[in-house]
């Protein structure tokens, strides 16, 4: 089977070559690569007594706390939980829901909109039709209504796991389920923002496959007898493998933009999980005139819009690359 | 156009009813009803209650309940803020919100034309790259990091303005300001992107021929066209704009229709969140409609298919 052809690379250069010469994406990159692994490593190794709540509220950065016998680097919240390790769970939060979430709207936008580009005639029609609806619904209000109805059942379909792991004697795995039963909010706001942000996603697949489609080398496998589902699945998708990574990237940020809106009104993560919304919800609501705990908001506040910029430059970067509709 | 507004109107129709009747079933499937609280009221009580505000039996059977009173206008009664109808906390509610939308509406739209056409103009200077730059901070800023922070610099170091609170101009201008900061970017990029498209056209090669400076081409003829994409995102932009100042009239403490959503949902308060989800719902059908018919105006080619 000779290797399809990506037809829009034919008159320019490389769009990873394009990527490359684009250091503002790299830095983008090398940020986001750092954190990530940051958020996974550093945790682990931080001494277990700064993760569980203590006396030492309020301790500014870089103060030894008497009563933990441990410096906080960047300080203490109201809980007396060290800031850092907030910090660092709740970036592996809300990244992970960032992330699971964007691959679900992945998953469900690129098949909606390959589905949709290649049927084409009625089903498009009526498929595309369908997006301009859905995309003329208030989505945030959308998504706080599902995450309302689903939450309560998810908890208690994980109770229902943590009582059928005790009537078996398995407590290690009765705990384990009951400190999993503190990030369901998690789970089910990851997968409320996937139902909900795959829109963009399907319009810029369904735009790709129409012009796709009508290529040669899609007539030609026809014509060899590929049903329908083989040429989507070996010729289109390897060509639009570049177009849905741009906006996987580009969709990431707004699921935890998202996620992290809903988390400030106090709908989305709950203590003791946290994400950087609701770390910013904690120090909004003790931010006055008197007596600032800057740390609080000052922290999270940069992490975040930090990576959110990179976020944005490296999707706008590999727009510019992989999408030769865009402009300039 | 009026056979293109009828069946706008009818479909319009359509969508507000089917997300009213998923918004009505899945707050209802929610678990907790709006009559439970900590001190459980006896049974008798509640089912009293659930039957004077049509909540009992199936909910296909509170759901027609609730459809017939629709119908006859009537979006019911709150069932936590006792004895108010819905239709009166949200007129109560409304109108701060609105002001604020407009009034950002108004910066966003305006602001982000001026500087997108500003960085078209001026392409590849460092007048468009500190402009983009700050479009994608902007961007990347959500509203409750950049709210806090617009309050610690010009309420409480610089005292310029009130850090909260809503009634007179200069309580809005933060506010407004926070909340238009991101789309002032979208519209930007939007325009600056449309400018350059147009910028290259012969039409506008013409004009410079005959004699008019850059600045007089564009603000006489490239803006006109250049502008029409950016109208298409007035809708969506209006949409945004509802909804998210739910986020700034928590950080401004601002008493307006945001925060009922939040709290409808959390005292699951039916009738209140869907008259609420109603009245946005409409607001948004009506803008979009409103975008079209602007479009059609300004640019004569565009022809509304009924």
């Amino acid at each position: 089977m000779p290797e399809a052809v990506a037809p829009a690379s034919i008159a320019r250069p490389d769009g990873w070559q394009v990527l490359k010469r684009n250091r503002a994406a790299l830095i983008a990159l090398g940020f986001l690569v750092g954190l990530s692994l940051i958020a996974i490593v550093v945790p682990l190794l931080l001494p277990d007594e700064l993760k569980v709540t203590s006396s030492a509220s309020f301790v500014p950065p870089m103060h030894h706390a008497a009563e933990t016998h441990a410096t906080h680097v960047l300080g203490t919240d109201v809980n007396g939980l060290d800031m850092l390790y907030r910090l660092l769970s709740g970036a592996r939060v809300s990244l992970g829901v960032g992330l699971v979430g964007a691959l679900i709207s992945l998953c469900i936008g690129t098949l909606y909109g390959m589905i949709s580009g290649y049927a084409g005639g009625r089903i498009d029609g009526v498929m595309m039709r369908t997006v301009e609806v859905l995309q003329s619904v208030p989505r945030i209000l959308f998504i706080m209504i599902l995450i309302a109805a689903l939450d309560d059942y998810v908890k208690e379909w994980i109770d229902g796991w943590r009582l059928a792991a005790q009537a078996r004697n398995w407590t290690d795995l009765a705990a384990n389920i009951s400190e999993v039963k503190a990030y369901s909010k998690v789970l089910v706001m990851i997968v409320s923002l996937g139902l909900v942000e795959w829109l963009t996603m399907a319009r810029i697949v369904r735009g790709q496959v129409l012009v796709l489609r009508e290529m040669t080398f899609v007539t030609a496998s026809r014509a060899m007898g590929q049903s329908p589902v083989g040429v989507l699945r070996r010729h289109l998708l390897p060509n639009l493998s570049t177009i849905i990574l741009t906006y996987l990237t580009l969709t990431i940020p707004a699921v935890i933009l998202d996620e992290s809106f809903l988390s400030f009104l106090g709908l989305g993560i709950e203590d003791p999980a946290a994400s950087w919304g609701s770390l910013l919800k904690d120090g909004a609501q003790v931010i006055n005139p008197l007596e600032s705990k800057w740390w609080l908001l000052v922290f999270p506040a940069l992490l975040m819009s930090a990576s959110l910029l990179a976020l944005n430059f490296l999707g706008d970067g590999l727009r510019d690359a992989f999408d030769p509709k865009s402009g300039d | 156009m009026l056979p293109f507004l009828l069946r706008r109107a009818f479909s319009s129709v359509i969508v507000i009813f089917c997300v009213i009747s998923i918004t009505f079933v899945l707050a209802r499937i929610t678990k907790g009803g709006p009559f439970d609280k900590e001190k459980e009221p006896p049974p008798h009580i509640k089912e009293a209650l659930l039957t004077r505000y049509k909540l009992n039996g199936t909910v296909w059977d509170q759901y027609t309940a609730y459809v017939s009173s629709l119908v006859r206008f009537d979006l019911g009664l709150s069932t936590r803020y006792r004895d108010w109808r819905v239709s009166e906390l949200l007129q109560q509610k409304m109108p701060n919100s609105f002001a604020l939308g407009t009034l950002s509406f108004l910066i966003a739209s305006c602001a982000g034309v001026f500087l997108g056409s500003l960085a078209a103009m001026k392409k590849d200077t460092w007048i468009d790259r500190s402009a983009m730059f700050g479009a994608l901070l902007s961007i990347s800023i959500p509203s409750f990091i950049s709210g806090p922070f617009l309050i610690a610099v010009f309420a409480l170091w610089l005292g310029w303005l009130p850090v909260g609170g809503w009634g007179t101009v200069s309580q809005m201008i933060l506010p407004a300001i926070c909340l238009a900061a991101p789309y002032i970017a979208y519209v930007a990029r939007l325009m600056r992107n449309s400018l350059l498209d147009v910028l290259k056209s012969d039409f506008l090669r013409t004009t410079r021929a005959k004699g008019l400076t850059e600045t007089q081409a564009v603000a006489r003829h490239a803006i006109k066209v250049a502008i029409l994409p950016v109208i298409t995102f007035l809708g969506p932009l209006a949409a945004h704009l509802l909804t998210g100042s739910m986020i700034v009239e928590s950080v401004f403490n601002i008493s307006g229709a945001g925060m009922i959503f939040v709290n409808s949902i959390q005292n699951r308060d039916v009738f209140l969140l869907g008259g609420a989800v109603i009245v946005y719902c409409v607001l948004l059908v009506l803008f979009n409609l409103f975008v079209d018919v602007i479009y059609t105006l300004l640019d004569k080619r565009i022809k509304l298919y009924a």
